[in-house]
């Protein structure tokens, strides 16, 4: 990337601009949308970036050697894989020597990251804890003045800027804010400017990058949120105006206003006693032994399943392709959650059809409820629609709960609080802990949107704010017909196509939003499939769609509908359209959809410890179901953890294969896409969406300290924008320990089913897309439909693999499923 | 069966639980939430049986002589217990909170490493409640007490490798010692003025009291306040209120219990418990009611400013004991327990479901949002306004006032004694100690004028000790030794003031031998496998010797006088022979008291807690470190205002 080189001149613009690249940007806790923690390295191989990041940051990419030579003893790292990799990077000779060190060589000492290492001197040769006194302060003020709606007084002043504010109340009030004259005069000086404050605390203007690194990675979590929020402001509803470099101009006026209280104003800056230069911080690392071995065992880990995988593939039987048209069809999202949901319909009911799409349908829009002040995004977070669909409803109320009413914290009335209300809360928490059942605290996926409300689909001369509200016919046309052609679904419909969203219900959760679905930004995706269902039934629709050469009966009928992920709960929209015949059809579904929901929550309950197994389905179901309301349940669902497969292929290509709810699936029939025009776009959204996951999950869990945000248990919620442990802490990023826990940290592996020449022209003409791939960010792998080889991606090109493993073929899944709470492996099943 | 033996039960279940879970092996994640679960669901039945009694008897006062554990003619250390109507309150809300959070926890925790431990800790913070609820003089109390004041060190650092809940934690046991001094000067004077070690059931007949008290109403006015400055500690009332929001660095629900609830409300229990000896003080109850109030007042604001969820409950938890404190003033007992009651349940529930707030206030705000009205106003009110926005913000300086009060010029006193190395110490003071205690076997009699200050040189010897020991930061070793010496000169000390006899210095000492060698064994073995032992940083070893870990806690508790050790009834003794006219005597050994503990604490969490950072610097800093050596932090030619003695606590 051109800029990094551009940091070396040394301005603090560039500075600047590097640490946002640099910092981490993850959204208020309302907006979590999923993303490539490492992003600002991507533009490297994978192994040379977490190299680079391990150095400079100090996070951590890899396991442990340990840990390494632990799953190879558990066999989870297979021999013979581990040999492959070895022998394909170091030859064949050379290779047996590598395997003695990869077994038994002590792992070198941790040495500290550089980040860190500069400003560490006011500790270690000033013998100042400088972050022990400005960081507190810091973080209260800095969180009071973004603070959502916690505090019961707000953010004095009307000032517009964080810096502004301090200034305001150092002159306003009787409190100062700093104490010492010569940053108080700085504050106030017309030319304070971040040279001019680093000219007295570090000296040395070859110094001034790093140490803008040491002291904002200090605290990545609040610099992190404030780089977010300068770029965008629209992601806090209580819009409040803040920059980066007003935050790091409070920040050294509030070191240098320590250090004259400490020493006056008398003291040696940092960067003279210990001159550093800012490149030094991005000079490339060389690869050691130690990488060499990490990187060997992580693609051995790797590859010791994608080889099943491929494998498994392998071995599915070519299916004869049946002429009559599917029972039903009914489109899911690609989401990782949904494959199993899927798999247990066809069994259920071999005659239906399932497809895989990202789930916002096609359909970009924003949302705008009844009685909501503001419009919500719900189609992926790239994406900036011009579309706003609102919904009229009546009799809404919102749910309320007296113990967050404010009124509670103050003296008398307070005192009354506690009298009363108190009394309410031990009954409150003992149903609550005996019999958890949903409450206004909860958050509900079908409390999106209101099921019985009106939606403005279509577009009606109206905007609002500079959006369209509605959708023009032709529009619409475009919609479905993308939609269609993307999963490759032109012919044979059946009487009704089910559109079936997701999303997710918890409590207690403060990263609810990365529970939802991803393709919709974190919502959930109910709207989207009624807006789908509705453009699909439009006989005007139809009429475009005919005239392109898509022809839909006129019986057949689309449905929208919403899969409550955490509950196993279906719910359908606009049932009363169907027509008498279909309404039919759509009772017997409905019995299909419950029973293959039951299997789905008995399924997902293996991975529940404190479920016992021993349950009927029906019990079972309830239980998992009481997971999402349950207090104390910091594991209401396992969300994407354990996410390492991306297949775009026809279903029939993999049909009667377990995936054990790993992978994320999107239909394509490259028979229809003979150019890959649909392909583009397919992958365009599968690598950053699915890679974004990938990536998060993988390194949350490598490194939950640093990329993660360690245990949820302690966490404490900061102005309703992020989560800190305790009382003075950093903001934590990343995904908490409960969501990664069961997760394998590996790379994603996307396959993807049509001519390795089509496949290569899409990726060169794409070239954010082919970043990924290009510096395995994500493996990727074309199955050759014409000769079924697999080819995966290596240096420009593709390479032939043949798959090792042998799969089984299994006739019991159910008991298999409830054997164990560990990853399965991949097997042939065809019947539950 | 009288009625009183089944106070045993209260205090029996918990404990046999508590050593049982103590056996349980990490793994064995169900069996042990079965363990706290159940003795706490015993527990909580056995209460409910015991009312029902206790309700057919007519409510009647029960006092419990328990165990007699030393004995002599002016003095006897008793464990005894007492049971009345805040008794029953304090112990149902106890058993009923216990219950709920233990069965929460088998599923909120499941999985998170530590199981065990919090389970254990949990428990034994049970155990320390029902003693202290239950105690039937100050003794019993005490034993409760410094249960209460460990546990929540305990599960206040948790996270135990993680820097801030570890910090926090010694900041909490800190504040904690400081009211422990309280109850200690209070069975002090309360010694001497009853000439027995009294009873909670004699303390309320209120003519006894007043009979006493006639002529003595300094002592009174000086027990009285003692016993406030321990209430106000623990119930984090004015000045002390800073240590409560740092406390929350636990689980959720650890903090729901600890903070919200029971912990935090101790203060207002040992007023009620005390409240017929100073009744009729008016002073006091004026003293009481205004430190209530002016937390109320303070902490209140403090809550309508905090933008942290935990942060703002525990404020607002404080401002209601806050009205407690007057509620216990004025006499409204009934009315306190209620609010206690109320106060503890809505605490607990809402922390308990304070992740919950991002959802609700979002959709709340999506709903239901105004902008603010903008306030052109300035003048005189708004910038009053302005500036309690920002006092309340900075929480009205309290954290700080404590460290500059009380922590800093103790530590500037030690570092005056930075002289003091290891060696100095083993030849200066370890002789005249020993010429010292020899004099005194001897029997060599001193002349009266120079042995009448013997005991507050001795003691003020003893506590420089312990405050060299607070500031030292290079060697472990010598701040551990240090700690020694202070119990030694403190011996000698007494043992010049008052016939001291050997089988109580035997008492005294036996702790301090065994659990001070086996201390200093574990930081020698430790320096010998790791090549350091300085308190500069957070070390961490727990990781990797945790049974180590474990005994050196046991060391240090044993050496702060614990009641594991004997140390713990020597120091009642050690008090029995200050006269009732030599406070600063008392004070001396008060002080020390308090450092004592706090520094055997911070070497343990320095040594064990926190995580080491990486001791490898990139190459780039490797060079830098050569080429320059350690300079001055000053530009030339300026006169060194460096004084690292300003380092603040901790």
């Amino acid at each position: 990337m051109k800029h990094t080189k551009d940091a070396r001149a040394n301005g603090i613009e560039e500075i600047l601009h590097e640490l946002k690249h640099f910092l981490p940007a993850q959204a208020p806790l309302k907006d979590f949308v999923h993303h490539n923690t490492l992003h600002a390295f991507q533009h490297m191989p994978f192994h040379q970036a977490l190299k680079q990041a391990g150095t400079q940051f100090g996070y951590k990419g890899y396991l442990p050697l340990e840990e390494y030579r632990a799953l190879y003893r558990a066999g989870k790292i297979r021999g013979e894989i581990l040999q492959n990799v070895l022998i394909d990077h170091f030859g064949e000779k050379e290779s047996n020597d590598w395997i003695i060190k990869l077994l038994d060589q002590k792992s070198k000492p941790e040495v500290s990251s550089k980040v860190g290492s500069f400003r560490g001197h006011w500790r270690s040769e000033y013998h100042f804890n400088l972050d022990k006194v400005t960081h507190p302060f810091l973080f209260r003020i800095l969180s009071a003045y973004l603070d959502q709606g916690i505090s019961i007084w707000s953010f004095p002043g009307n000032s517009d800027g964080f810096l502004d504010a301090i200034r305001a109340i150092q002159k306003e009030s009787y409190s100062s804010i700093l104490k010492t004259t010569r940053a108080k005069n700085l504050l106030f000086d017309p030319e304070l400017s971040i040279e001019k404050v680093l000219e007295i605390l570090v000296g040395n203007p070859d110094g001034y990058g790093w140490y803008l690194f040491d002291q904002q990675f200090a605290h990545p979590g609040w610099s992190g949120m404030v780089s977010v929020l300068e770029s965008q402001p629209e992601s806090l509803l209580d819009s409040k105006t803040i920059t980066l470099q007003d935050l790091i101009l409070f920040e050294c006026l509030l070191e240098i206003d320590a250090l004259d209280q400490k020493f006056g104003e008398n003291w040696i800056p940092i960067g003279i006693r210990f001159p550093v230069k800012t490149q030094d911080l991005f000079v490339t690392s060389p690869f050691e032994q130690q990488d060499l071995m990490l990187q060997m065992w992580q693609e051995a880990y790797e590859w010791s399943y994608y080889d099943e995988v491929l494998a498994g593939i392998k071995y599915v039987k070519p299916m004869v392709q049946s002429p009559d048209t599917p029972s039903f069809q009914a489109m899911f999202c690609i989401d990782d959650r949904e494959c199993s949901i899927r798999r247990h319909l066809e069994l259920l009911d071999p005659a239906c059809a399932t497809y895989g799409t990202p789930g916002f349908f096609n359909v970009e829009f924003y949302f705008q409820p009844e009685f909501g002040k503001f419009h919500t995004k719900v189609c992926p977070a790239p994406m900036t629609p011009k579309y706003l669909i609102k919904e009229t409803a009546d009799h809404k109320k919102l749910a309320t709960d007296a113990h967050f009413n404010q009124t509670s914290h103050s003296l008398i009335r307070g005192w009354v609080s506690a009298q009363t209300l108190g009394f309410w809360s031990a009954l409150k928490l003992v149903s609550n802990i005996f019999r958890p059942s949903s409450s206004a605290l909860e958050v509900s996926s079908f409390k999106h949107m209101d099921p019985n409300g009106t939606l403005t689909i279509e577009y009606e001369g109206v905007e609002e704010g500079g959006l369209q509200v509605g959708f023009k016919i032709i529009e619409m046309a475009d919609r479905v017909e993308g939609l269609l052609k993307s999963i490759g679904l032109l012919d044979k419909f059946s009487p009704i196509i089910y559109m079936i969203g997701h999303g997710a219900s918890s409590i207690n959760n403060t990263h609810y939003a990365g529970y939802d679905c991803g393709a919709c930004s974190g919502r959930p995706g109910s709207v989207n499939a009624r807006v789908i269902a509705h453009m699909g039934n439009d006989p005007r629709v139809r009429e475009i769609l005919t005239s392109r050469g898509i022809e839909i009966p006129e019986s057949t009928q689309f449905l929208g509908g919403l899969h409550d992920t955490t509950k196993d709960e279906i719910m359908f929209y606009d049932t009363e359209i169907l027509s008498q015949s279909n309404l039919m059809f759509h009772r017997m579904n409905q019995e299909l959809f419950a029973q293959s929901l039951d299997v789905n929550a008995m399924e997902r309950s293996r991975r529940f410890a404190t479920i016992s197994k021993s349950k009927t389905l029906d019990s079972l179901h309830e239980k998992v179901k009481k997971r999402a309301f349950s207090l104390f349940e910091p594991r209401p669902e396992y969300n994407h953890a354990t996410n390492s497969l991306c297949i775009v292929s026809r279903k029939s290509t993999i049909k009667g294969l377990f995936l054990d709810r790993r992978a994320f699936l999107n239909s394509y029939d490259y028979r229809k896409d003979p150019e890959g025009i649909a392909l583009t776009r397919i992958l365009g959204a599968a690598a950053p969406v699915c890679g974004g996951i990938n990536l998060e999950y993988y390194f949350s869990k490598m490194d939950n300290e640093k990329l993660g945000a360690g245990t949820k248990l302690p966490h404490n919620v900061m102005g309703l924008i992020g989560v800190a442990n305790g009382a003075d802490g950093d903001l934590r990023t990343g995904l908490p320990y409960q969501m990664v826990e069961i997760h394998d940290p590996i790379r994603l592996m996307l396959i993807v089913e049509h001519e390795p020449e089509v496949v290569m022209n899409v990726l060169l003409k794409n070239p954010a897309t082919y970043e990924w791939i290009k510096n395995y960010w994500v493996h990727f792998v074309v199955l050759d439909p014409r000769t079924k080889v697999f080819n995966y991606y290596r240096d420009g090109g593709f390479v032939k693999y043949v798959p090792k493993a042998h799969i089984d073929q299994i006739d019991h899944l159910k008991d298999k499923l409830m054997s164990s709470d560990e990853n399965l492996p991949v097997y042939l099943i065809d019947s539950l | 069966m009288e009625l009183s033996a089944w106070i045993q039960f209260m205090i029996g279940i918990p404990l046999v639980g508590f050593v049982i879970s103590l056996m349980i092996p990490e793994r064995k994640e169900h069996l042990l939430s079965r363990v706290a679960f159940y003795t706490a669901g015993l527990n909580l039945v056995s209460v409910f049986v015991f009312l029902i009694f206790w309700g057919i008897q007519g409510f009647e006062t029960l006092n419990l002589k328990e165990l007699t554990l030393y004995k002599t003619e002016d003095f006897e250390f008793l464990i005894d217990f007492f049971f009345d109507r805040v008794g029953a309150v304090y112990v149902v809300m106890g058993a009923l909170l216990t219950f709920l959070i233990t069965f929460y926890s088998r599923y909120y925790l499941h999985r998170e490493s530590g199981y065990k431990r919090f389970f254990n800790t949990v428990l034994f913070f049970y155990l320390g409640f029902n003693i202290t609820v239950l105690a039937g003089n100050f003794e019993t109390l005490f034993v409760g007490w410094e249960i209460l004041g460990l546990s929540s060190f305990l599960l206040v650092a948790f996270y135990r490798e993680n820097y801030l809940p570890t910090r926090n934690a010694i900041k909490v046991f800190s504040i904690y010692r400081i009211g422990d001094v309280g109850i200690i000067l209070a069975m002090w004077a309360s010694h001497h003025l009853w000439h027995e070690n009294i009873t909670f059931l004699k303390l309320s007949n209120a003519e006894l009291v007043h009979e006493h008290l006639m002529g003595h109403s300094g002592v009174g006015l000086f027990i009285s306040l003692m016993l406030l400055l321990a209430a106000a500690a623990k119930s984090a009332q004015f000045p002390f209120s800073s240590w409560l929001p740092r406390a929350m660095e636990g689980p959720t629900p650890s903090s729901a219990i600890f903070y919200g609830s029971l912990s935090v409300h101790l203060g207002v229990f040992l007023l009620l418990r005390t409240f017929p000896f100073w009744e009729n003080q008016i002073v006091v109850r004026v003293i009481i009611a205004l430190i209530g109030l002016t937390t109320a007042i303070l902490s209140t604001m403090i809550a309508r400013v905090q933008t942290s969820v935990k942060t703002q409950i525990g404020y607002a938890s404080l401002t209601q004991i806050g009205i407690m404190f007057i509620e216990v003033a004025a006499g409204l007992e009934v009315l306190a327990l209620i609010h206690f009651m109320g106060n503890a349940f809505l605490r607990t529930y809402q922390l308990l479901v304070s992740p919950s707030i991002v959802s609700y206030l979002i959709r709340e705000q999506f709903y239901g949002f105004e902008p603010k009205a903008k306030d052109q106003k300035s003048g005189f009110t708004s910038k009053l306004k302005l500036s309690f926005y920002i006092w309340s913000l900075k929480e009205w300086n309290l954290d700080k006032l404590i460290n500059r009060m009380v922590f800093r010029p103790f530590k500037n006193i030690g570092h005056k004694l930075d002289f003091l190395t290891y060696k100095t110490v083993l030849y200066y003071f370890l002789p005249s100690y020993l010429i010292g205690i020899g004099l005194l076997i001897i029997g060599y009699t001193i002349p009266s004028s120079i042995h009448f200050y013997l005991p507050f040189v001795f003691s003020f010897i003893a506590l420089l000790m312990v405050l060299k020991a607070f500031s030292e930061r290079r060697s472990a070793r010598l701040s551990w030794t240090l700690l020694i010496m202070n119990h030694l000169w403190m011996v000698l000390a007494i043992a010049e003031n008052e016939l001291f006899a050997w089988d109580e210095i035997a008492i005294y000492l036996s702790g301090v031998v065994v659990f001070g060698l086996s201390g200093l064994l574990i930081i020698s073995y430790l320096k010998r496998e790791t090549g350091q032992s300085g308190l500069f940083e957070y070390q961490g070893y727990v990781k990797h010797y945790p049974v180590l870990s474990f005994l050196f806690l046991i060391s240090a508790l044993g050496l702060m006088g614990f009641p594991i050790s004997p140390t713990f009834l020597g120091e009642d003794l050690l008090y029995s022979h200050i006269g009732d006219d030599q406070f600063l005597l008392a004070l001396f050994a008060a002080i020390a008291f308090v450092m004592e503990g706090i520094v055997t604490m911070r070497i343990f969490a320095r040594l064990f807690m926190g995580s080491k950072k990486p001791t490898l610097l990139p190459d780039t800093m490797n060079s830098q470190k050569r080429i320059l050596s350690m300079g001055s932090v000053l530009k030339k030619g300026s006169i060194s205002p460096f004084n690292s003695s300003s380092d603040q606590l901790n």
